[in-house]
């Protein structure tokens, strides 16, 4: 937040005038009085494999990521060419497969790659569209440098936290809002709610029935689940509520069966239809992918956009971008050396004390080895994994992460952060102007996830 | 609306209810104990017959005490009606039908039981249960008001509402059933000081000592209390009142959803006869057979709703 000569940089004068005249005591009350927000508000997640903390809360620091108008543009711009690009790849890999014909991509990576989908090859989602929800994660590195981290085109998760950041704040600090010009991103859940309605599939005469389809309330997630629907005012169903009946996907009501029109499912691709995917599966719908072709339900994200949160994907996004919009990409990705190639491979090897290494189908920062504040005899324990299977990772440099301040007992302190800002696509494209800020609350730490310890900020876009 | 949520809804209510009833039962227990010189331990025995765990009680604990007694019936686990227990399922149906409560109830039910987790975290000091009776009654009341003051009166606000009034009615004629022969003519005669404990005992544990006072000049007469629960359609907790709620709220969704079901006949079949029959028409019957078949024809009537309505976990 801070120029080199020490003074806070532009976006963030107004907020640190205000920040210097207030009590630290009060402050820091304040920091307990949010927790009591979440807690009572229920903003809570599951840590798997912890029995006895069952539901946990993210850390909270009431000292918001401010991003200016103008740098703010630039972001969007590169975001939204991003997420076209990200669409037209998934129609061209489930169709033509043009990109691979034109030697772009190889094509192993597509055709033995798990999160791709067959059973998808050849159909069209309604209105043409495959992600309809993307959350993509950017670190900012310096002035106007920002660089993609992942897409999140598959189910990303979060929103609910951007949301309720930007309630808690509202409340406990109005006076700053009228200060600042902040934008609002209230208008989420409305715009999500007509953007999934606006795609509703060909056999849906009436007005589109909306419902979300969570695992259930033991998932980490559900919260997030039930505040969505809550909050566009749509069902909230799991796989036992509905059954396939002539043809259409029907929930068990009160007054019998009633059909739905598009699913907003925050179930992984496999469980969605035991039928089609994992036998086993009891969280899906069997049936639901011969109704999906056959244009009586959407479902929202379609399955098989997976492919494009794997990270060796990612590392082709330069290409990918370029492929289909016809520009550069805006948008820098991470420079990233995929395993599977003996050069990149041996380089990695050399140089792991340096890097950041990451399993191409991993998430949730889980299996990654952070180089320089790894154990000689993790980096030692990593490398044998690395040269037994080359192919399931990727290394990153770790690059110098631009900071923002975090409220800690002594004042403030620099923490490392990144940014998931959320867009909805139908025909158009719209982001939302803030989103999720994680930070790592351990100094030096570059782990974000809040399964790692990390915590959120609410995210301010001035309006300038 | 999904039948998965009207069932969660019916059931959350019908746990919250009795949670407060079982406190109050508690409450009234204490009450008699503190008020008897010869204060014995099996007065809880008439309690967790009341509260219906006497039988479970007893798989657990091989004799009857008051701590053990308190304690089962406020905060053990093995005791699905016990108040944490209900709390408990109260608030997992209420994090299901998220979506279906505003969110002042749904802040309501959690803080609840946030603060009773707390509370019961340990057994309970004997110092500390007045104190704790109190949290409980406060906690039910605010996610009371939470809920009249903020649901729209729709078909979810209506299984919310017959949850409670089913539970209710069970929870008033349990204390009768219990304590019916302290209520009969014969018996009342005696008027001991036993007795009007007994009788205070029961109103209070209906938390109608003070407008039981009002209504019937103050003087404890066994008819007189037996009609205030059972056929006073103006005490909040009697049987008529119950049904009263029971029959609007079914005939609301009549209503809403167009149809019928055999509850619906069920339930105006019982409410009639409340409303017709009088203190001497019931005693002719025998009012524990009066009470045992209320009990039974008003498990009936929840099974006709949740078949009627689709209900499903």
């Amino acid at each position: 937040m801070m120029n080199a000569d020490s003074s806070p940089r532009q976006p963030y004068q107004d907020y640190f005038e205000w920040y210097s005249s207030q009590d630290r005591a009060r402050l820091i009350a304040k920091s307990r009085d949010a927790e009591n927000i979440f807690r009572k508000t229920g903003i809570t997640f599951a840590v798997y494999g912890h029995a006895d903390s069952s539901e946990k809360l993210i850390p909270f620091d009431l000292i918001p990521r401010i991003i200016s108008g103008r740098e703010w543009r630039k972001l969007a711009q590169g975001i939204e060419q991003r997420v076209i690009a990200l669409n037209a790849f998934l129609d061209d890999i489930y169709h033509k497969q043009e990109i691979i014909r034109a030697g772009r991509l190889p094509r192993e990576l597509i055709e033995k790659n798990e999160a791709f989908l067959p059973q998808m090859i050849g159909f069209k989602p309604p209105g043409g569209v495959y992600t309809h929800i993307v959350g993509t994660d950017i670190v900012r590195t310096g002035e106007d440098q920002f660089y993609v981290l992942e897409d999140n085109a598959r189910t990303p998760s979060g929103v609910s936290y951007m949301l309720e950041n930007r309630e808690t704040m509202m409340q406990m600090f109005p006076e700053l809002f009228q200060q600042n010009k902040v934008r609002p991103v209230q208008n989420y859940p409305n715009l999500l709610r007509q953007s999934l309605a606006s795609l509703a599939p060909p056999g849906c005469t009436g007005r589109p029935r909306v419902a979300v389809l969570t695992p259930g309330i033991y998932n980490s997630a559900f919260y997030e689940h039930a505040f969505l629907a809550d909050q566009m005012g749509v069902e909230l169903v799991e796989g036992s509520d509905l059954r396939v009946i002539d043809g259409k996907v029907k929930m068990r009501t009160t007054r019998g069966y009633e059909a739905i029109d598009v699913l907003y499912r925050r179930v992984d691709d496999d469980f969605l239809d035991p039928l089609t995917f994992r036998p086993e599966s009891a969280l899906g719908i069997p049936g639901i992918m011969d109704v999906y072709r056959a244009g009586n339900i959407t479902i929202a994200n379609a399955p098989g956009t997976g492919i494009c949160d794997d990270k060796a994907i990612y590392s082709y996004m330069p290409e990918i971008v370029e492929f289909y919009t016809g520009r550069k990409a805006i948008l820098e990705n991470v420079p990233t050396w995929r395993c599977s190639e003996p050069d990149s491979l041996k380089y990695v090897l050399e140089h792991l004390e340096e890097l950041v290494v990451k399993e191409v189908h991993g998430s949730g920062g889980y299996g990654m080895l952070v180089g320089p504040t790894a154990t000689r005899r993790e980096r030692a324990l990593f490398a044998d994994k690395l040269r037994s299977k080359p192919g399931g990772y990727i290394a990153q440099p770790t690059l110098s992460l631009s900071t923002v301040p975090i409220l800690v007992n002594k004042g403030v302190a620099p923490r490392h952060v990144d940014l998931r800002p959320y867009v909805l696509v139908s025909d158009k494209v719209q982001i939302i102007p803030g989103g999720l800020t994680r930070v790592a609350l351990k100094a030096g730490s570059l782990v974000v996830n809040s399964s790692q310890g990390g915590g959120t900020k609410d995210t301010w876009v001035l309006e300038d | 609306m999904l039948g998965r949520t009207a069932n969660g809804l019916y059931w959350m209510f019908r746990y919250i209810e009795r949670a407060e009833n079982t406190a109050r039962l508690i409450d009234a227990g204490l009450r008699m104990s503190l008020t008897r010189s010869d204060s014995r331990d099996d007065d809880w025995d008439g309690v967790l017959q009341s509260a219906g765990v006497r039988e479970d009680y007893d798989k657990v604990h091989p004799t009857l005490s008051s701590v053990d007694a308190i304690d089962y019936l406020l905060r053990d686990k093995a005791n699905p009606s016990s108040v944490m227990s209900c709390i408990d399922a109260a608030r997992n149906n209420a994090r299901m039908v998220r979506t279906a409560l505003t969110r002042e109830t749904w802040e309501a039910v959690n803080e609840c039981w946030i603060e009773l987790k707390h509370v019961l975290a340990r057994k309970a000091r004997s110092t500390d249960l007045p104190e704790i009776i109190e949290t409980i009654k406060r906690r039910a009341g605010l996610i009371r008001g939470a809920f009249h003051g903020t649901m729209l009166r729709d078909d979810i606000y209506n299984f919310a509402r017959i949850g409670t009034f089913i539970e209710r009615a069970d929870n008033t004629a349990r204390i009768l059933d219990v304590k019916y022969y302290v209520l009969l003519p014969a018996i009342s005669q005696v008027g001991s000081s036993l007795d009007n404990m007994q009788w205070e005992s029961i109103l209070r544990s209906v938390s109608a000592h003070r407008s039981y006072g009002w209504v019937y000049d103050g003087e404890y007469k066994p008819s007189n209390i037996a009609h205030f629960l059972i056929l006073n359609a103006r005490m909040p907790r009697s049987l008529a009142f119950s049904y009263e709620k029971i029959v609007s709220n079914l005939c609301f969704l009549g209503q809403t959803y167009g149809e019928t079901h055999a509850a619906h006949e069920t339930a105006s079949t019982t409410l009639t006869l409340l409303q017709n029959r009088t203190m001497e028409d019931i005693m002719d019957q025998g009012l524990h057979e009066f009470i045992e078949e209320f009990i039974v024809q008003n498990n009936r009537l929840g099974q006709e709703i949740a078949d009627g309505y689709r209900f499903y976990q």
